[in-house]
C-alpha cells in the first residue's frame, strides 16, 4: 500500500472528471507525490540526525527538536495529499452504485436498459448530472477546504513558509538559551515554497472547476426553462453546436496514456 | 510511485514523435534518468554527513553546507527531469482529444489521429520550445548557483558561528565532477536534438505548404 494504490484509486475517478479536473489529476500526481517521494523526503531525510545544538546535554537536542518540529514538514504534506485525494472517492463510491444498478436492472431483463451487455455497463462514462453534479461538486467543495485548512495549519505551525538557519531553544532540560541549527535549511526552504506554490496552483484549478460546474448547471436549467416554452421537439442548430464543443472540452484526454483509466 | 511514473509517461510520448523525438527519449531515459537512478543518486546520498569542517563548533557545519549548496545538484537535475518531460503531455492531450472527437462523432475525421498536422504540429512545436527553453534555464541557474560546472574539493567558510574562516572539504570531489560533466553534457545534446528536431520539422511543413501552394496556383 503507498502512492501507486492512489494511483490506481484515482486513475478510474479521472474518466468521469471534468477536463480542469484531469489537469489537477496530473498536477497533483506529477508535481506533488512525485515531487515528494523523489526529492523532498530526501532533504528532510536527515533532519533529525543533523539538527545539531550547541551543547553537550544529553536530551537537550531530542527536546529542543520535537519543540520546533512538531510534526514534520513531510509527514503534513503526505496527510494533506491524502486528504485532498480521498474526496474523489465519493465519486468513485457513486459510479460504482450507478454501474450496479444498471447491472441489476440488465440482469433483471429490464426493457428501459440501453445496454448489450455487461462488459458495457463496465466500461460507460457517465455524465456529471443529476445527483452525481452533487456528488463531484461536494467533492471539489471538499478539497478546496482541505487544501486550505492544511495551508493553514502549516504557516500557522512554522511561522511562515521559511525554514530559519538558527533556532534559540530554552527548553528543559537545555541549560540555558542555545543555539540550534537545522540541516539545509535553504533547500527546504525551496521545496516548501514549491509545495505552497503548486498547492496554491491546485486551489485555482479547483475554483474554476467549481465555477465551471455551477456555471454548466445554471446554463442547463435555464435551456431546460426556455426549451419548455418553445415547441418540444425544436433543435437550434447552434446550441447543438456549442453543446457538442462543450462536450468535446469536457470529455477531452479520456484516454491519456498515463494510464488513467479504470 | 517514482520514477516509473517518469518512465511510463516518456514511453506514452514516443508513440507520437518524430524519429528524432524518439532519440530524445532514449536519451532522456537512458542517460539521464537511469544514470540519476543508479548511479548518481548514490555518490550524493551522504553528501552531509561526509561534509567535513577543520573545527569542532557545533552549527558551523551545518551553516556552511547550507551556505555553499543551497539546493542540492541531485534535487536539482531531479527537478529539471521532471520539467523538461513535462511538456510532452501537450501532445499526449491534443492525440487524447482527436481520438475522442472522432468517437464523438462516430467517423474518421483524421487520417491519423496520432500524426504531427494542423493544430497537433502547432502543440508539437510549443513543447518543443518549452522542452529547450527549461532546458537552458536550468543549465544557467545551475551556472549561477554554484558559480560554474564545477565541485572544489575545499571551500572556506566563515559564516556565524563559526568562530573565524574554516577550511571544509566536500565529499567525492572527482566522482561528483565526472557525473555532473556527463548530465550537463547530455543536457546539452538534448537541447542539441529538440532545436534539430524543430528545424526539421518547420523544414518540412513549410516545403510542403509550398509545395501545396505550387500545385494550387498551377491548377
Amino acid at each position: 500500500m503507498d502512492w501507486g494504490a492512489l494511483h490506481t484509486i484515482l486513475g478510474g475517478v479521472n474518466k468521469h472528471s471534468t477536463s480542469i479536473g484531469k489537469i489537477w489529476l496530473t498536477v497533483l500526481f506529477i508535481f506533488r507525490i512525485m515531487i515528494l517521494v523523489v526529492a523532498a523526503e530526501r532533504v528532510w531525510g536527515d533532519e533529525q540526525d543533523d539538527f545539531v545544538c550547541n551543547t553537550l546535554q544529553p536530551g537537550c537536542r531530542n527536546v529542543c527538536y520535537d519543540h520546533f518540529f512538531p510534526i514534520s514538514h513531510i509527514r503534513l504534506w503526505a496527510l494533506q495529499l491524502i486528504f485532498v485525494s480521498t474526496p474523489a472517492l465519493l465519486v468513485a463510491m457513486h459510479v460504482a452504485y450507478r454501474r450496479h444498478e444498471k447491472k441489476r436492472q440488465f440482469r433483471k431483463g429490464d426493457q428501459k436498459c440501453e445496454f448489450k451487455d455487461i462488459e458495457e455497463i463496465r466500461k460507460q462514462r457517465f455524465r456529471i448530472e443529476g445527483s452525481l453534479w452533487w456528488t463531484y461538486t461536494s467533492s471539489i467543495f471538499f478539497r478546496l477546504v482541505f487544501e486550505a485548512v492544511f495551508m493553514y495549519a502549516f504557516y500557522f505551525m512554522y511561522d511562515g513558509f521559511r525554514m530559519p538557519r538558527l533556532m534559540k531553544c530554552s527548553a528543559w532540560p537545555c541549560p540555558n538559551t542555545v543555539d540550534c541549527f537545522v540541516s539545509r535549511p535553504t533547500e527546504k526552504t525551496v521545496f516548501t515554497i514549491f509545495m505552497i506554490a503548486v498547492s496554491s496552483i491546485c486551489i485555482l484549478l479547483n475554483v474554476a472547476e467549481l465555477c465551471y460546474l455551477l456555471a454548466k448547471f445554471f446554463l442547463r436549467r435555464s435551456k431546460n426553462a426556455g426549451n419548455s416554452k418553445q415547441q418540444p421537439n425544436h433543435e437550434n442548430k447552434e446550441e447543438t453546436k456549442q453543446n457538442e464543443m462543450n462536450e468535446l472540452i469536457s470529455d477531452s484526454c479520456q484516454n491519456t496514456v498515463i494510464g488513467f483509466t479504470s | 510511485m517514482s520514477w516509473v511514473f517518469l518512465r511510463d509517461l516518456l514511453s506514452g510520448v514516443n508513440k507520437y514523435s518524430t524519429g528524432i523525438g524518439r532519440i530524445w527519449v532514449a536519451v532522456v531515459f537512458l542517460f539521464r534518468l537511469l544514470l540519476y537512478v543508479a548511479a548518481a543518486e548514490n555518490i550524493w546520498k551522504h553528501e552531509h554527513d561526509e561534509f567535513e569542517c577543520n573545527i569542532k563548533q557545533p552549527g558551523c557545519e551545518n551553516v556552511c553546507f547550507d551556505h555553499f549548496f543551497p539546493v542540492s545538484h541531485i534535487r536539482f537535475w531531479a527537478l529539471q527531469l521532471i520539467m523538461v518531460s513535462t511538456p510532452s503531455l501537450l501532445v499526449i492531450f491534443h492525440v487524447a482529444y482527436r481520438e475522442n472527437r472522432e468517437k464523438h462523432h462516430n467517423q474518421k475525421l483524421y487520417k491519423n489521429p496520432g500524426k504531427i498536422d494542423g493544430g497537433l504540429l502547432c502543440t508539437y512545436l510549443i513543447s518543443l520550445i518549452l522542452k529547450t527553453g527549461l532546458e537552458i534555464f536550468f543549465l544557467v541557474l545551475f551556472y549561477k548557483l554554484y558559480n560554474g560546472f564545477k565541485i572544489p574539493h575545499l571551500v572556506k567558510c566563515d559564516i556565524k558561528p563559526c568562530p573565524s574562516t574554516v577550511d571544509c572539504y566536500i565529499s567525492k570531489p572527482t566522482e561528483k565532477m565526472i557525473f555532473l560533466c556527463f548530465l550537463v553534457a547530455t543536457s546539452c545534446l538534448c537541447i542539441v536534438l529538440n532545436l534539430s528536431e524543430l528545424s526539421y520539422l518547420m523544414f518540412k511543413y513549410s516545403i510542403k505548404c509550398y509545395l501545396k501552394r505550387h500545385v494550387q496556383k498551377q491548377q
